[in-house]
């Protein structure tokens, strides 16, 4: 038997959270390089998992797969394609920024507070979803994949409600408050959508007779597991509505403002660039292998849904005045454009959506984590509270840019490039909704400009006139983020090339093929 | 050969990384770095021109691939470059005017602390509107194209500190994104029609025609229309024009490079390029030459209102691409004139602009003609190289724009037919308005009564609009209170004058040199194709009625500007120059339609996504398991809630699996 390497890239954050939480409460500082040994060693893992695996090989490798309950056929199976290489790279790169972004934000606040704040339970929370989503992205049982899609609510309820912003405008009572509600809705909004996954996958169990996706995706292609349309079509909207919870789609989106707006910001790009992505994640591998028929019929209704998230999503965040629930409904709107490419159900539109998670997942922490410096500078999450930030912290301002750039999808960034593909593989099958979504682009420079004019530009305001520019350890977080988006705008072809024979595989489980060009090119 | 095709672009974005990224160690070289880049790409740029004209006129075609970009299962966009006589003739007005001005911008940004960031942005300009005309698909031309468009708003916001700038760099980027949104959906129609965007197999070349021919005329329609879109924006063209006079709050090197000579002109060079898809649009080309004849007309009206000597330039720019958008929309018989008249204008427009900036620099800054006069005896070089572009741009003759845009005249009534008779008046009629406008700057700035004497330039409460440029470490602050004494003109260092100097000579000859022997012509022929048409008149006659309306136009403006003295505060005037000193009433419209409208729509997003949305669904869940007052009871912040409800949840869980045992 050879190594479980998959196992062990989902475990090791697992013991890393254990270790951490373990570490006396004096040695705060040791926890905290702890957590950040294990994120890197994790990360490495990842790094060993990209270069095992072969893009043209298998569908699903370095595949592992042990009884565990047996008598309900719920195996401990794993296995990963391109998409899921992609993601868990995701994952693994973005975790040691988060620690790294987040080194001071759970410190006890000097000031006389009675809230407990433990330094070792968050880094250790935030080690415990990275485990978690890992095993997702990582699992090929069903069951399985239930287990921790739905477990992973418990670290990140916790990481929303019991750390926020040290600084609070409205004060720290009204603070906890308001952190209570959003993690409060978070939890019953996903735990909503989870029940309802979870009464699907017993659906499914009883007509397929086992979890395992393979299995069933097999037998669904080939003909051998025939499920009458109704029943399909439940069970694709009992896992459909669980991962749009997630994603989150419109108008199941409104509790991710107040999660992301509450928690603190490395929290708040956990949610967005690595949580979420197990919603849309599992909306291909997921909802397009086991129901395929469904997955057409539901297409129309789910494009003009996602179409809505692009265009709401993005108007919503023209009209915010908190900086953190401005990049909330930003990402509103780019879940919209990333379920928009899956189910085009074109190879541009999916190998698009899939590097768009990724490069929405980076972008979204260039931008996010730079704000939370900005924020922790001023103890304001009010964008009129800033004002002229350039002129006393250049290197911030610069920074906050390029991100803001990249969220906008500039060419020769990383976003544009899968921007560019799901809305060229979404117009070549439903042009009017491709046209209206290309909008989006405009109110996308809208939102980001308009933030870093009053932000940044302007005479300065008194109060942000002693702000200091970009610590070491902020620019330790921030110029390698840039770097890879600058690197993944002028060449994706090692994602491209990654995720590329997957999707083909994913649209051959669909029964579908590319629309062909009306007029062939002379070659 | 063709690897130096990649420095051209790798040399100034070298220079902006460098810049950008070096930091305070580099402030003391940054504007020699820069200027260096610049040069080493003309350098390179005249090499490659050397190259090519050392080839036969057919085979005057380099490419360089340098790697596979984006691919994709059925797509695929490289990183290449093609180049041929068109991109050739805009790398050398890029590399040359561009060099030129980063010549000048030593001079004129010397007492900015932010200089070596100002190089950097020029740097990265410089690369980004290479990479736009020499990409050899369209969309490795949008990286260009968006590359340009960042650029321009970094640098016209580059005074970030005022307010004003600050919006007009958000205003020059949003409009031109509402143009980016016609190239997307021009290059996504290719990508389903055609199944590529690459210049090569769609447009083909003269010896074989691209894949376009054989696509339904209605679809070409399509694609032109929305290039047109994308060449409105970024060549602020009516109904996209309206970012260009607010793009003047930019430090004026900035507004002679890339709002005068080279970014502004990219849409042209967008429809010249893509010649052989309007070529088969001819519903296309109709709104191409529409659109140019409006343009024109427009820009000339509002630049004879503005009494800011920018404005009124910029109006100027709008209107003159105006002419080449017109000429490009008359297909073979104008796209060689559209590009000829690109580059005497290039001469002429940033020779003006440098003009400006220096009569600016002399002035404390002062951007109101009616506060200048008599400028000529202190400024006499920058009074002989403005007064030469002057005489370029109104098209005296044997001068460079007597040349190009006499071709663009005769070329619109050539069209033939009643839009011949249509297109050839208006640009007629735009000529007599370009020589009244010019006139008028020239009187207004060189001629007549001192009027700066005696009173201060300029207020307090009204910051002018280049602060950084001013004299003396104060006024170099960026807050203008300042500089209230009177000025002392005066003429400006050498760093300034020799590049307006070089300009003032193409100004006067690159017409001429041009066409004699149709030389400019035969060079562009093989790449844009060329016909003469249907002319219903001589070109002698054009010539002759365009100089009637030449001299109607001076006229004109000296009887008003010349003969009377010009008052220091502007007077009320009529409907139509209110209207025009207010950009033809455009901003209000857009401003009460699209800002307040927008503000309204967010507004009322905000609460509903707040009350309804939220409400709806939170409501739905209530209704199903009695959620809503529990929700309400969790708000109240008793730490006991949270542990029930999150035991409740992992309860569920336990109980679910269980459950699934006992089945």
């Amino acid at each position: 038997m050879s190594f479980p390497l998959l196992t062990a890239t989902a475990v090791l954050p697992a013991i890393g959270a254990i270790a951490t939480a373990a570490v006396p409460a004096a040695r705060r500082d040791a926890a905290k390089v702890l957590a950040l040994l294990f994120s890197l060693a994790t990360l490495v893992l990842a790094i060993v998992v990209l270069v095992r695996f072969d893009p043209d090989g298998d569908r699903y490798q370095l595949t592992e797969s042990r009884s565990w309950i047996a008598e309900f056929g719920v195996r401990y199976e794993l296995g990963v394609d391109g998409i899921a290489v992609a993601l868990i790279a995701l994952t693994a790169l973005l975790i040691p920024f988060i620690i790294l972004a987040g080194w001071h934000d759970a410190d006890p606040l000097e000031t006389g507070n009675k809230r407990w704040r433990p330094t070792q339970g968050f880094f250790a929370l935030i080690l415990a979803v990275e485990a978690m989503v890992i095993i997702s992205f990582e699992a090929t049982d069903v069951f399985l994949f239930y287990i921790f899609f739905e477990a992973m609510l418990i670290p990140m309820y916790f990481l929303i409600g019991g750390f926020g912003d040290r600084a609070h405008q409205h004060g720290e009572e009204t603070a906890a408050t308001q952190r209570s509600y959003a993690a409060v809705k978070f939890l019953l909004y996903n735990l909503a959508g989870g029940l309802i996954m979870l009464a699907a996958v017993i659906g499914l169990y009883v007509v397929a007779g086992n979890f395992s996706l393979t299995e069933i995706a097999e037998a669904r292609a080939n003909g051998s597991l025939d499920m009458a349309t109704n029943t399909e079509r439940w069970l694709f909207l009992g896992f459909f509505l669980a991962f749009a919870v997630k994603a989150p789609l419109w108008p199941l989106h409104t509790w991710l403002p107040n999660a992301m707006g509450e928690a603190t910001t490395p929290v708040a790009v956990l949610i967005t660039a690595v949580v979420d992505k197990v919603g849309t994640f599992a909306m291909l591998r997921f909802c397009l292998q086991l129901f395929p028929e469904a997955s057409k019929w539901a297409t129309p209704a789910i494009l003009v849904l996602a179409l809505i998230s692009i265009i709401y999503g993005a108007l919503l965040a023209v009209g915010q005045r908190d900086i953190k629930r401005l990049v909330a409904y930003a990402s509103i709107s780019h879940f919209g454009f990333i379920i928009m490419g899956i189910f085009a159900m074109t190879s541009q539109g999916q190998s698009g959506a899939t590097l768009y998670m990724v490069n929405h997942g980076i972008s979204t922490a260039a931008l996010m984590l730079v704000a939370g410096f900005l924020i922790s500078r001023r103890g304001s999450r009010l964008i009129a509270d800033y004002g002229g930030v350039q002129k006393v912290a250049p290197v911030l301002a610069g920074t906050f840019l390029i991100g803001g750039l990249a969220t906008l999808s500039l060419p020769g960034l990383a976003p544009f490039v899968s921007e560019f593909l799901v809305l060229a593989g979404t117009f070549s099958r439903y042009p009017v909704i491709g046209i209206i979504a290309t909008f989006g682009i405009v109110l996308a420079a809208l939102y980001t400009l308009v933030l870093y004019q009053r932000t940044m530009t302007g005479p300065v305001k008194p109060e942000v006139a002693a702000m200091p520019d970009l610590r070491a350890r902020e620019l330790l977080v921030v110029a390698p983020l840039i770097a890879v988006l600058i690197f993944l705008g002028v060449y994706p072809k090692p994602v491209t090339d990654i995720v590329d024979p997957a999707v083909k595989q994913t649209l051959s489980d669909v029964h579908e093929k590319d629309p062909q060009p009306e007029v062939e090119a002379a070659k | 050969m063709e690897n130096l095709i990649a420095l051209l672009i790798a040399a100034p974005l070298l220079g902006a990384a460098v810049l950008l990224v070096g930091g305070r160690r580099l402030d003391a070289v940054g504007h020699w770095l820069g200027t260096l880049f610049a040069a080493v790409s003309f350098v390179i740029g005249l090499v490659l021109f050397a190259d090519l004209l050392g080839k036969d006129a057919e085979d005057r075609t380099l490419t360089q691939h340098l790697f596979s970009w984006i691919p994709v299962e059925g797509f695929q966009a490289d990183v290449a470059f093609h180049l041929d006589q068109l991109s050739m003739t805009f790398v050398l007005l890029i590399t040359g005017v561009g060099s030129l001005i980063h010549l000048y911008s030593m001079g004129y940004m010397e007492h900015d602390e932010r200089r070596r960031r100002f190089f950097g942005y020029l740097n990265l300009f410089l690369a980004a509107m290479l990479l736009l005309v020499l990409a050899d698909n369209y969309l490795l031309l949008y990286v260009g194209w968006e590359g340009v468009g960042l650029a321009s708003y970094l640098l016209i916001g580059f005074w970030q500190h005022k307010p004003s700038a600050a919006t007009a760099a958000k205003k020059a980027f949003l409009v031109n994104r509402v143009g980016d949104v016609g190239l997307s959906i021009a290059i996504m129609l290719m990508f389903t029609t055609f199944g590529t965007f690459a210049f090569g197999p769609l447009l083909g070349t003269h010896e074989e025609p691209g894949v376009v021919t054989g696509a339904s005329e209605a679809t070409l329609t399509g694609i032109a229309l929305m290039l047109l879109l994308a060449a409105c924006g970024k060549s602020a063209q009516v109904p996209l024009q309206s970012w260009l006079g607010d793009a003047m709050e930019g430090p004026t090197p900035v507004s002679a490079l890339i709002h005068a000579a080279t970014m502004v002109t990219a849409g042209v060079y967008l429809i010249v390029r893509s010649a052989a898809i309007f070529n088969l649009a001819p519903d296309a080309q109709l709104v191409v030459t529409v659109v140019g004849a409006v343009t024109l007309l427009f820009g000339a009206i509002v630049g004879c209102a503005k009494d800011d000597i920018k404005k009124a330039l910029a109006g100027s720019t709008m209107s003159q691409i105006g002419y080449m958008v017109l000429a490009a929309g008359l297909g073979p018989i104008g796209y060689v004139f559209a590009i000829m008249h690109l580059v005497t204008h290039g001469f002429f427009k940033a020779g003006l602009f440098l003009g400006a900036g220096s009569v600016m620099h002399g002035m404390n800054d002062e951007v109101d003609m009616r506060k200048y006069g008599g400028l000529r005896k202190y400024m006499p070089v920058t009074f002989i190289t403005f007064g030469l572009g002057y005489l370029a741009i109104i098209g005296f003759p044997g001068l460079s724009g007597f040349f190009s845009k006499d071709k663009i005249i005769e070329a619109a009534f050539a069209k033939g037919g009643t839009e011949g008779w249509i297109l050839g008046g208006c640009a007629l009629l735009g000529a007599a308005i370009t020589a009244y406008y010019m006139t008028r700057v020239m009187l207004m700035t060189f001629f007549g009564e001192e009027r700066w004497k005696n009173q201060p330039t300029r207020s307090p409460e009204a910051p002018s609009a280049e602060p950084a440029a001013a004299q003396g470490g104060a006024a170099a602050s960026g807050h203008a209170a300042a500089a209230t004494g009177e000025p002392h003109p005066h003429e400006s260092p050498k760093s300034m004058t020799i590049p307006m100097i070089v300009l003032a000579f193409g100004s006067v000859f690159a017409g001429g040199f041009f066409s004699i022997g149709d030389r400019f012509l035969h060079w562009l022929e093989p790449v844009t194709g060329h016909s003469h048409g249907h002319p219903p008149v001589s070109a002698l006659t054009v010539t002759l009625a365009t100089m009637v309306v030449l001299v109607i136009g001076v006229a004109v403006a000296y009887v008003q500007y010349g003969r009377r003295p010009v008052p220091v505060v502007a007077p009320r005037g009529s409907l139509l120059t209110r209207a025009a000193r207010r950009d033809l009433l455009q901003d209000d419209f857009n401003h009460v339609v699209l800002v307040r409208g927008g503000e309204h729509l967010t507004r009322s997003l905000v609460y509903v996504d707040h009350t309804l949305v939220d409400g709806v669904v939170n409501g739905t869940a209530a209704s199903v398991g009695g959620l809503s007052g529990r929700m309400r009871k969790l708000q109240n912040g008793y730490a006991r809630s949270y542990a029930v409800s999150m035991f409740g949840g992992v309860a569920i869980l336990i109980a679910a699996t269980l459950l699934m045992r006992a089945v």
